[in-house]
């Protein structure tokens, strides 16, 4: 039965050492079924938590200029914002305007996308509104959202309670107003997907199948399988593809422009293919980039898509826009750990909410499965590096099982085909069947959970600049739970559009074009000693192979 | 260095493949595949689109999630000493020896434009928007061609019945990556297809659960405004209680 690939022995995709380690899971998994290691208490969460890496020395560092200057930020983010840019007053040629929306929105996924329809919705006709993508229109974090979004629409459940629940996982250091704003949106927004012709997972008398989210004290989950994300997008693209809304894609915007007084007035966009730029004037901008996954921050593996990578913050930052929270990062408590090709690939927390259990390499389980995400993420850290608990794979990485058969066992047989089409299809690809074995976990990079600061109407502190999604800053404090990221894009998106056309309607917005927040900036840097070593945004992160890199010869 | 920097360190260690680019030294087993013709050796465990990386492309197109989830890196290989054409997606799919393969990074598809409230909900929506699928020759093609593994054409043959659960719960997987429209001889979109099909069901196919619009209307009426008004206003102290305090529903 074994398969014999590249040297290395495998039987149903793991290599035989692996296979005799999952034998102790097997063996120990009818223990396990009815029995579930209790909630930690506070004063085990903080003791935990100095194994998260936001709290474990290191890897952070002082921000030196700009609105926030004397703060924390991990070391990457502070690279890029302490960075010189791509271009500079002067050269470029900010006369000749090429766009002139009344509403410039920046990014693609769930938060840009809704904005623009609200924005038409609220009366600003479509050839008024531009849409840019780094990538295509879609290619974004949204879209791989697996687990769902939350909504407090059961008879027993209350936008309290989701308050509750959202303001202490982000450890009371969220904006309570813009919190009220996200749980008291929610079931609207939801509503608003139904009737866009969503496809949430339900019940057979019509009522949706909601489910845990980790942190959270009641389920309040909507799912649309384990592709909630997809779906979403899916639907709203489709809706403002027919609505005909102005679009262009591979166009980043590389700055944000201002009349030279704290006010945004358009963006430099740059064509990712052909390296033109072109110039955007805009009455509003709305900025949903999202976050910085791909910075890889302190080194670890990330879930986020390729354009991750902290374009947004930087530029809306040289802008004068204040940051908050920026120095938590959300790591996922169970990212993909073998085979290779997909570490640190998301595997939802639905699994752990559907019955999936964390065990260690002698089959017992640890830690209970539905922590607030940093809590569980540092317990697997500490089960593989401290109780070295942890399994290790042929490539050096360390992992805990995560043991999916009894999702089936809990919900009965086809429960995973039905459920996790998506995590059953990628394991399938390497020949790992997780119905019948575990797989291999380990925190990933996921999420920025802070970010520019918004207010309950996705304003900044900078005029003509709104912020929706990632990006944002003060929705999730110092620690996002599950199923409210895609909320806050809707949520905000939609606030952010009605709030900008509010702003444009009413005759405000506009200016001269300049660049000339940069150049305060770069003397700025240039007064904080910082040397023009690093130039960001940096638009994309780069993966080729060492070998070809060291012979390239730059011609054109 | 205090431990908990040094186990920082060790993880990062161990992910410097995946999250810097994989370095030649570390690699045992190498395979050779043929990029748009050209021959690569590359190590054997990347996937098509890593491998691609490795060899020294950098993406600005054809690549998005890397996941598989958002469509963006469709591939077409063939393997060496075969005849038939493979479909797959870039960041999915593992190199093997002798691979030839070409990225399709843009499907030029026709994409209808409709106001779902607005139409009946019943077969006649395709043909009104996408009378093309009624050319389908049942060949199968599209399904062969599905990197998500979706009976394409039995979905297709829903939407002409006007079967929008079956088109729906058939299609739903759909990263719309376009490979089935690409190989159709009949010139159908089927992924939009699907995306109307879909978003007809959701809005006419399923009633809004009760639950939710009682939720709604109780917020219309304001039942919650007053007990929010003292929520955002509690000083931190009194919110760190209320979240200790929680009551877990039963599961």
């Amino acid at each position: 039965m074994g398969k014999k690939t590249t040297g290395i022995r495998y039987v149903g995709g793991y290599p035989e050492y692996m296979r005799k380690l999952i034998s102790i899971v097997h063996k120990t998994r009818a223990k396990r079924r009815d029995y579930t290691p209790p909630p930690m208490t506070k004063e085990e969460q903080e003791e935990v938590l100095k194994l998260h890496p936001d709290y474990a020395p290191g890897g952070k560092r002082t921000i030196s200029v700009g609105p926030n200057k004397g703060d924390i930020g991990p070391t990457e983010v502070v690279d890029l914002v302490e960075a010189y840019p791509l271009v500079e007053e002067g050269e470029i040629d900010l006369s000749k305007v090429d766009y002139s929306p009344d509403i410039l929105i920046i990014g693609g996924g769930l938060a840009g996308t809704s904005a623009a329809i609200w924005a038409n919705d609220s009366g600003i006709p479509k050839e008024k509104i531009l849409l840019t993508n780094k990538l295509r229109h879609g290619d974004a974090n949204s879209i791989m959202a697996e687990g769902g979004t939350q909504a407090a629409d059961r008879s027993v459940d209350s936008p309290e309670r989701h308050f509750i629940d959202t303001i202490g996982g982000g450890h009371f250091a969220n904006k309570p107003d813009v919190v009220r704003a996200l749980v008291e949106d929610a079931p609207l927004i939801i509503r608003w997907l139904l009737d866009l012709g969503a496809m949430f997972d339900r019940e057979e008398n019509g009522d949706f199948v909601e489910k845990w989210g980790g942190g959270t004290s009641i389920k309040r989950l909507h799912s649309c399988r384990d592709y909630t994300g997809l779906e979403e997008m899916r639907v709203i693209r489709d809706e403002l593809r027919s609505r005909g809304i102005p679009c262009i894609e591979h166009f980043p915007a590389i700055e944000l422009l201002t009349d030279g007084e704290n006010r945004v007035t358009g963006a430099v966009l740059w064509n990712l293919e052909t390296g033109e730029y072109k110039i955007v004037k805009a009455k509003a901008t709305i900025l949903a980039t999202g976050g910085f996954g791909r910075l890889h921050i302190r080194g670890f593996p990330t879930t986020n898509h390729y354009g991750a990578t902290c374009d947004g913050v930087v530029i809306a930052y040289r802008a004068g826009a204040r940051l908050r929270d920026i120095d938590t990062v959300q790591y996922h408590p169970t990212g993909a750990a073998y085979p290779i090709q997909i570490v640190g690939y998301l595997l939802t927390e639905k699994l752990r909410s559907s019955g999936a259990q964390p065990v260690n390499k002698d089959g017992e389980a640890f830690v209970f499965p539905l922590e607030p995400r940093d809590v569980e993420a540092a317990a697997l850290i500490r089960e593989c590096y401290v109780r070295n608990k942890g399994i290790t794979t042929p490539t050096g990485l360390r992992g805990v099982w995560l043991d999916t058969p009894l999702i089936e066992e809990k919900n009965g047989e086809g429960y995973i085909d039905k459920a996790f089409p998506g995590m059953r299809r990628m394991f399938a690809r390497f020949d790992i069947d997780m119905r019948k074995d575990p797989v291999l976990v380990f925190p990933t990079l996921h999420y920025q959970n802070g970010g520019i600061e918004t207010d309950p109407h996705g304003k900044t502190n900078v005029e003509g600049l709104w912020v929706a999604g990632e990006v944002s800053g003060g929705v999730h404090g110092k620690n996002r739970l599950m199923g409210n990221s895609t909320l806050d894009c809707l949520v905000f998106g939609r606030r952010a559009g009605i709030s900008a056309a509010e702003y444009v309607k009413s005759g405000r917005g506009g200016g001269a074009l300049t660049l000339k927040h940069v150049t305060g900036y770069v003397k700025d840097l240039e007064r904080a000693g910082i040397r023009p070593e690093r130039r960001s945004p940096i638009l994309l992160p780069d993966y080729r192979g060492r070998a070809a890199l060291a012979r390239m010869i730059d011609v054109f | 260095m205090k431990t908990e920097e040094s186990i920082m360190q060790r993880i990062a260690d161990a992910a410097k493949a995946v999250t810097r680019g994989v370095d030649a030294k570390d690699i045992e087993h190498w395979v050779t595949i043929y990029i748009m013709g050209r021959a690569y050796k590359v190590p054997a465990d990347l996937t098509i689109l890593t491998a691609m990386e490795y060899a020294g492309y950098r993406f600005v197109r054809g690549v998005g999630c890397r996941q598989g989830f958002c469509g963006a890196c469709s591939t077409v290989y063939r393997k060496e000493g075969e005849y038939k054409l493979q479909t797959g997606m870039a960041c999915q799919t593992r190199v093997e020896d002798g691979m030839y393969l070409v990225q399709i990074p843009f499907a030029p598809a026709e994409k209808a434009a409709y106001d779902i409230s607005k139409e009946s909900y019943d077969a006649s929506v395709f043909l009104k928007f996408y009378p093309e699928v009624a050319r389908c020759v049942s060949c199968n093609t599209c399904t062969k061609s599905c990197p998500q593994d979706l009976e394409v054409m039995d979905y297709v043959q829903a939407a002409i019945r006007g079967d929008f659960q079956s088109l729906a719960e058939g299609s739903f997987d759909c990263i719309q990556c376009g490979l089935c429209a690409m190989r159709c001889p009949a010139d159908i979109v089927q992924y939009n297809v699907a995306q109307l099909g879909r978003r007809m069901y959701g809005r006419y196919g399923m009633p809004v659960p009760k639950h939710l619009i009682t939720r709604l209307q109780e917020i219309e009426a304001g039942k919650f405004r007053g007990k929010m008004d003292q929520l955002v206003a509690v000083p931190r102290e009194q919110l760190e209680k209320l979240y200790a305090s929680r009551v877990r529903e039963a599961d």
